[in-house]
Formats: C-alpha cells, structure tokens, sequence
C-alpha cells in the first residue's frame, strides 16, 4: 500500500516515527506510533483521520516543531534537526502577527531574511495581490474576515518560496463555501511551481479534490497510518466540479468505508473518556 | 443618545451641584445654613482664587513642577516596569526567585515610603519622582510580564517557522505584544504617577500643587483647598485626553471592542 521510492529522493520521510507526551501522573500518553510517510518532491498529499488522531502531530514533526521519540525524519534526505528551514507552515489557528498590517505580515517572511524593506513592500504587494487582496494591504487582521486572514497567511508563507508546503486543517474554521474557493486558489498557487505539499484534514472529500495522495489514519492514542490511495483525477481541477466526477465518489465510498470505522472508534473512545473522568 | 444631548447632560450635572452647593452655602433653610462657609467654602470664592492663581500666573510655576514629576515618574517607572518585565518573563527562573520580593514590594502600601524618600532625596523634586516610580512600575511590570508570558504559541511557532531568531522573535514577537499590554496599562500608570507626584509634595515639599493644597489647608483657607482640587482635576483630565490621543495612535491594530485589560 505505501507509495514506495528512495527516502534519499523525497521531499519529507519518516521513517518509523513515534511521538510521545509526558503527561499528568508521569504517564507517557503516545500520539503517534511508527508512522512511515514518504512525500515526493511536487507532490499533494493528504492526511485524513478522525479527530485527535494525531495528524497535527505528524505534521509538526515535519515541521520539526517535535521531535519524535523514535524513528528518522528526512527532508531532501537530510535528517532534520532543528526546524525544517525548508518548509512554510500555514496554521489552523490564527497566526498572522496582529499588530503589523496586511502588507507587513507578507513582507515579514523577506524582512527577516535580509531583503530590503521596499524590495520586500513590493513583492508582499504582488503576492497580496495574486491572493485576491490586493486592495486590502493596509488592513490589520481584525479588519479582515476569516477567509482573508487565510490568504494573508497563505502570501506570507509562500513569499519565502519554500519547497515543501505544511497545512494543517488551514480552512477548517471557514465556512463551506469559502473553504471551496480557498481550494481553488491553493491548487491554483501550487500548479505554478508544485511544492511538495502536505495538507492535514478532517475533510475527505476536501482532501480527495486537493490530492494526488490520500493517507488515512487510525484514531488515537498511538495513531498509525492505515492506508494510502493514490487520487487517479485528471489535474488542472475545479473543485466544485471535480465532486460531480463518478470516479471521485468511488474513490470517496472506498476510502470511507475504512475511514467510518476509525472514526466510530474516535468517537467511543472519547466517549469513554468523557465517562471516566 | 447624540453627543450634543450626551454633553448637555453631562453640563447639566455640574450646575446642579454647584447650584446646590452655593445655594446650601449661602441662603439659610430654616433658620441655619446647612453647609457652613469656613468648611465648605463656597463656588464664587473658588472660582475667584482660581481666577487669581491664573491671572497673577503663581499656579503655572506649581502645575509646570507637578508636571515634571508625573512625566519623570511615568517614564523612569514604565522603562523600568518594561525592562524587568521582559528580563522577569524571559527568565523564569530569576521571576521564581524574586517572586515573593515582588508581590511583598508591590502589597506595601507606597505613601509609608515618602518620608523615606524625603530623607534620602531631599525636599525637591526626586522624592516625589521616586514614590511615582514605586506606583507606575509594579503596574507597568506586571502588564508586561503577563504580556511576553501570554504570546500566543501560534503566533510564535509561525515566527520561527517563517525563519525568526531568537532576537527577531524578540523584536517582531514578543515586543510589540509587551508594548501593547503596557500601553492598555497606560491611563492607570500615567494616573499613578500623579498621584505619587501629588502625594508627595504633600507630604514635604516648597512647589507644586500637593504643596498649594497642603499650603491652604494649614491656613484653614477651605477655598484654597477646593480650588487646588479642581486644578488638580482639570489637570488629570487634560492628561488623560492626551493619553487617549496616544493610545489610539498607537493601537490602531486593536479591534475596537478589546476586552478590559487594564
């Protein structure tokens, strides 16, 4: 089922990973246990599961925001330690700095790196502007909706030119319909120059329509990665559109019926939680 | 409510009380009048030694004096409060150690600390610079430490992965986040750096307008009093017509409806 080729070759490997937490009473409360994830260079892919599975956690692990407790992380096949320099990071949460304007958030990523501060204006002006927000450059993010902050987020990430492309659950505060239009400008962005993409989300359908792969995995403690699809849809797609496609509703009936029952899981388990304390 | 009628209002208030004031000061109710002159004086004879301080000009030099100590309070305390705040919640280990120091320095109530200041200090300006610096730096310290400690991770992890070091995490990150809790600090820090000022000259000094009040109460002069209490007032106010002039040029990124944080 695993997507093979070289670790040596692929923008992200883990290899084996494990993520632990110390939590209350000493006891060691485990994420994530031996996920093995390959991401080529150019390549979408996808993680769904259920709720608190662990799929952020992975993500951070990429990021080197964590640390695994066990197992190798590669990026380009270098072992990452440290933060992974060559990775932009688009949040759930809000993450733009409320205090610089819209302009200045994008700007920030080319500022810290030594660009001039005009030089860097004018480039955060133009990725504004491809982001559909061109007008709104002097706009601080509580004047923004949740759907422009998003894309605020988005130019200031991509500005840096990163290669690999981190998202966690990045639209899944907005609402359906802006999620849809999000879609289709990240797929718009990406079919530019193909990062390597790794898209965290609870969405399937969503994950179906942005992917070329879609990675399921398994409700937590000690998460493991359950399955791998390759997505056969012709690319460039329209996300409205490609929902209406028959393969895109096999594909989505086949991944579900794997998905449904990790996600019944998720549910009794907190449940179960929720009974106990 | 339109602001026109808002302010009428707030006019109509003021000349009720001191309508009330002068007529119970004044004009006798059965027999007796109710508010006796020698304690409370009476609105006319306020307002004409507030017309004489500003005509013969004697107040400038007291309120320019009380100006000077407020000013110096607020900015020696709040560099201060800013510095150590930083420093505290950047290292927790020192703000573990000092803990206890802190919340003792900070319950102590600062009017015992004046005659202390006077001693070291001297009767001039300092020792009143110094008891503001005592009130204008625990709130400004404890504003700023809560601000660096309270940085949202989010916030922060996208800094360092936008490629941040430590010191641009500093100057992007957890600074401007410290100044803004600092500057909703700000009408409270700049009102105690008057009251230390105020307090002080009462308690010992030969200027300012602690001093005039203290001066015409030990003449029994109640007019003199209410009118360096009035000064004193409009004073407050001008300064905190100027702070808020400040602060919303300097928050202009805050959403309007911010929680009270002060």
């Amino acid at each position: 089922m695993q997507a093979g080729g070289a670790a040596a070759s692929m923008a992200v490997a883990l290899d084996d990973a494990t993520v632990a937490f110390g939590i209350a009473d000493n006891r060691i409360y485990t994420a994530v246990e031996k996920a093995t994830l390959r991401v080529a260079d150019g390549e979408f892919v996808a993680i769904v599961g259920p709720t608190g599975c662990g799929k952020s956690t992975l993500l951070n692990v990429a990021a080197g925001l964590l640390a695994p407790a066990s197992g190798a992380v590669r990026i380009f096949g270098q072992p990452l330690g440290g933060l992974n320099a060559q990775a932009g990071y688009l949040f759930q949460a809000d993450a733009l700095f409320p205090w610089k304007t819209a302009l200045d958030n994008v700007a920030i990523g080319l500022e810290i790196a030594g660009i001039a501060r005009d030089a860097a204006l004018a480039r955060a002006q133009d990725w504004l502007t491809s982001v559909g927000l061109g007008a709104f450059a002097g706009r601080y993010p509580h004047m923004l909706s949740g759907g422009q902050r998003k894309r605020v987020g988005l130019a200031q990430v991509l500005i840096r030119n990163p290669k690999i492309l981190l998202m966690d659950e990045p639209f899944g505060p907005l609402d359906a319909q802006t999620r849809q239009v999000m879609g289709n400008l990240l797929l718009d962005l990406w079919s530019r120059d193909r990062k390597a993409v790794l898209f965290v989300t609870h969405d399937l359908e969503e994950a179906i329509a942005l992917a070329d792969r879609v990675v399921i995995m398994s409700a937590g403690p000690g998460s493991r990665i359950i399955g791998d699809w390759k997505v056969p849809l012709p690319r460039p797609r329209d996300i409205f559109e490609v929902r209406l496609d028959k393969e895109f509703h096999a594909l989505h009936r086949e991944i579900w019926s794997v998905l449904k029952d990790e996600v019944m899981k998720g549910y009794a388990q907190s449940a179960g939680m929720g009974a106990a304390s | 409510m339109t602001r026109p009628v808002l302010l009428l209002c707030q006019v109509l208030v003021a000349v009720v009380v001191i309508g009330l004031w002068h007529l119970l000061t004044t004009v006798p109710v059965f027999g007796r009048i109710l508010l006796p002159p020698f304690f409370f004086s009476n609105p006319w004879d306020v307002g004409s030694q507030i017309y004489s301080w500003f005509a013969s000009g004697i107040i400038w030099k007291h309120l320019g004096i009380t100006l000077l100590e407020s000013v110096l309070a607020f900015v020696i305390g709040s560099t201060l409060g800013v510095l150590i705040g930083f420093w505290f919640a950047r290292q927790p280990r020192l703000a573990a150690i000092f803990d206890p120091y802190v919340k003792m320095a900070n319950a102590l109530p600062r009017v015992v600390l004046a005659p202390i200041f006077a001693l070291w200090l001297g009767l001039g300006i300092w020792s009143k610079v110094a008891l503001g610096v005592t009130l204008v730096f625990f709130i400004v310290f404890f504003n700023v430490y809560q601000g660096v400690k309270e940085v949202s991770p989010t916030v922060l992890a996208n800094g360092r992965m936008l490629g941040m070091s430590e010191r641009q995490l500093m100057r992007h990150v957890f600074w401007p986040s410290a100044l803004s809790w600092m500057f909703s600090s700000l009408h409270t820090a700049v009102g105690f750096a008057v009251v230390g000022a105020v307090v002080g000259e009462y308690l010992g000094s030969a200027a300012g307008l602690g001093y005039v009040i203290q001066q015409a109460e030990g003449t029994f002069d109640v007019a003199g009093v209410f009118a360096g209490m009035f000064v004193l007032s409009a004073f407050v106010i001008a300064i905190d017509i100027l702070v808020t002039m400040v602060e919303k040029r300097l928050l202009v990124w805050k959403p309007v409806a911010s929680e009270g944080r002060s």
